[in-house]
């Protein structure tokens, strides 16, 4: 990276440890810090969005309905997120290939399942087998991105829908006895209200979501946590030109910081979208605010 | 083989008794079931000792966040602070190489690399700070009158934490204390997947689970099995801590009693 890197045996400790830190394995860390940041901004509107057809099919009318969304919401309570995680990506990409093996390979005979084989005609593999590198991280990324969203749309779905029932029903009656129709009164007088109900819970969610994204090291994904473990081994002057011992802790540790300023800036953020959100409502904390201001 | 055999075989596995090896092919539903509840050993290990040792931790805590004396709230503050603002996953990880390069230099440390001391430490501490942060909550909102009460009495020190501060924060935190112990109990399953070694295919129910998933490339087995140990085991503690919860509030009247309302997910 820097001029004075071509031969770091005989720098001294700070320029050495500028050149180490500049190396191109040490870009691809960097790199991946923003796949953390990308799968949050991928996953949080996504898990949102999931969240939200999740809480209004838990509220509907019609009864097989609001069974699904009931038992979506319930069924990631009480297992660990962690056995969803490992369970979805290989369910995921079975589910993906079977139909594809049902709609590609139609006069293909054999069973799919064969004892402890999966067996799909070539044409089903996802990604195909010739696909260059790119696409299948990019395969497994998405796959990665599905998982979290699921899991956190079920999450998300539990708050949402506490936050419907909060909204008080007076609201709901007066939208009514304007003659609005029940959609409008949904899209009208519910969903704007139920959002400062929501912010606790959600910001809430935000945070577990954040200190959720570690675990894509776990579906495969080349992570930051990958990259700690690879670059903080012990590396002999043999294969680098940056020999050191074992010190995974110390990378550890850096990510632990990173994680700490990531979390604390977000508590900050979230605080005062909760101020702003809370401004007129009829809710204690706006009653606070409307008091202190008087 | 029948299936009485196999748990005879592989039901204590998880702590080294029985079968050395592990089944390898023909995996019956029997075998999955015996050697994933016999993981949930370490589940349980794991999660009820963090939680004993955790509690008492959690109350120093709580009580030196409270504290008007910066000496008590400042360190407390920045451990409550530390452990909740990053991933339990990564504390695994750094705890484990912590442990691993103090271990190169003070053979003391032997026995912190492995799982079963390790892991536990940075769970109780993990769990303590969640559980302090939820154990001050509480304390901030003690009713005045209680306090008062006390003062009246003229209690002081210690009679007046023991006989009304505390059984009060209890009470308060009680429903969200259970469900920081439902939580833990899940974050048991990391365990295995952070570091820390499976010595000798030790390992919890989500380290089988997911052997049986490699092995037969099918999750629809294994998984679900887990899943049915997990919502059980949430089940017991659940009722466990419903009993205790009776207890804390047996002193009201019947009417006024809180039942313990279960939101076990978001909360954390």
């Amino acid at each position: 990276m820097f001029s004075f890197c071509t031969d770091p045996s005989v720098l001294s400790d700070r320029p050495w440890m500028a050149c180490y830190l500049t190396t191109g394995k040490h870009m691809s860390i960097y790199y991946s810090v923003f796949t953390v940041l990308l799968l949050l901004a991928i996953t949080a509107p996504v898990a949102l969005a999931f969240g939200f057809g999740g809480a209004t099919a838990a509220r509907s009318s019609f009864a097989p309905l609001r069974w699904f969304g009931k038992s979506y919401i319930a069924i990631v309570r009480g297992v660990p997120d962690i056995a969803f995680f490992l369970f979805f990506v290989i369910a995921l990409d079975q589910g993906i290939e079977y139909l594809r093996h049902k709609a590609l390979c139609r006069d293909w005979t054999e069973p799919v399942r064969q004892g402890n084989d999966f067996v799909v005609c070539q044409a089903a593999k996802m990604p195909l087998g010739d696909a260059p590198q790119w696409v299948h991280e990019t395969y497994g990324f998405s796959l990665a991105v599905l998982t979290f969203a699921i899991v956190f749309g079920a999450f998300a779905a539990n708050v949402l829908f506490g936050a419907m029932r909060a909204v008080p029903r007076a609201q709901l009656e007066t939208a009514e006895a304007y003659g609005m129709s029940q959609r409008q009164t949904f899209w009208r007088v519910l969903v704007p209200q139920m959002w400062v109900f929501a912010l606790p819970g959600l910001s809430n969610l935000w945070m577990v979501l954040i200190k959720a994204t570690p675990l894509l090291f776990l579906l495969g994904v080349e992570d930051i946590v990958y990259w700690a473990r690879e670059l903080g081994g012990t590396k002999t002057s043999r294969f680098t030109d940056y020999p050191h011992g074992d010190w995974r802790m110390w990378y550890f540790l850096a990510l632990l910081v990173f994680y700490l300023i990531f979390t604390r800036i977000s508590e900050i953020v979230l605080d005062r979208l909760m101020k702003r959100l809370t401004h007129g409502q009829a809710t204690a904390g706006g009653e606070a605010q409307r008091k202190a201001a008087a | 083989m029948s299936c009485l055999q196999t748990i005879q075989d592989y039901g204590l596995r998880a702590i080294g008794i029985g079968e050395r090896l592990l089944p390898r092919e023909d995996f019956t539903l029997c075998q999955q079931f015996t050697l994933i509840g016999s993981g949930m050993i370490w589940n349980i290990y794991f999660g009820v000792f963090a939680l004993v040792f955790g509690f008492f931790f959690a109350t120093a805590l709580a009580v030196g966040k409270a504290s008007p004396n910066k000496l008590f709230r400042k360190p407390s503050e920045w451990f409550i602070f530390i452990f909740r603002g990053s991933p339990l996953f990564i504390q695994f990880f750094f705890g484990y190489f912590l442990f691993l390069s103090l271990k190169s230099a003070y053979p003391f440390f032997d026995p912190f690399t492995a799982a079963w001391l390790g892991a536990l430490i940075v769970l109780f501490l993990n769990t303590a700070a969640y559980t302090g942060e939820i154990f001050y909550g509480a304390l901030q909102s003690i009713p005045k009158g209680d306090v008062e009460a006390a003062d009246a009495y003229g209690m002081t020190g210690w009679s007046r934490f023991r006989r009304v501060i505390w059984p009060t924060m209890l009470r308060l935190a009680w429903p969200a204390y259970t469900n920081e112990a439902i939580f833990l109990f899940h974050a048991t399953a990391l365990v295995f997947f952070s570091g820390f070694p499976a010595w000798q295919q030790r390992g919890d129910a989500l380290y089988y689970a997911n052997y049986f998933a490699d092995k037969t490339f099918n999750p629809f087995v294994p998984y679900p099995i887990l899943a049915f140990y997990f919502i059980l085991l949430t089940l017991v503690i659940v009722s466990i801590f419903g009993i205790v919860n009776a207890k804390l509030n047996r002193h009201l009247p019947q009417e006024a009693r809180r039942k313990l309302r279960l939101r076990p997910n978001v909360i954390r």
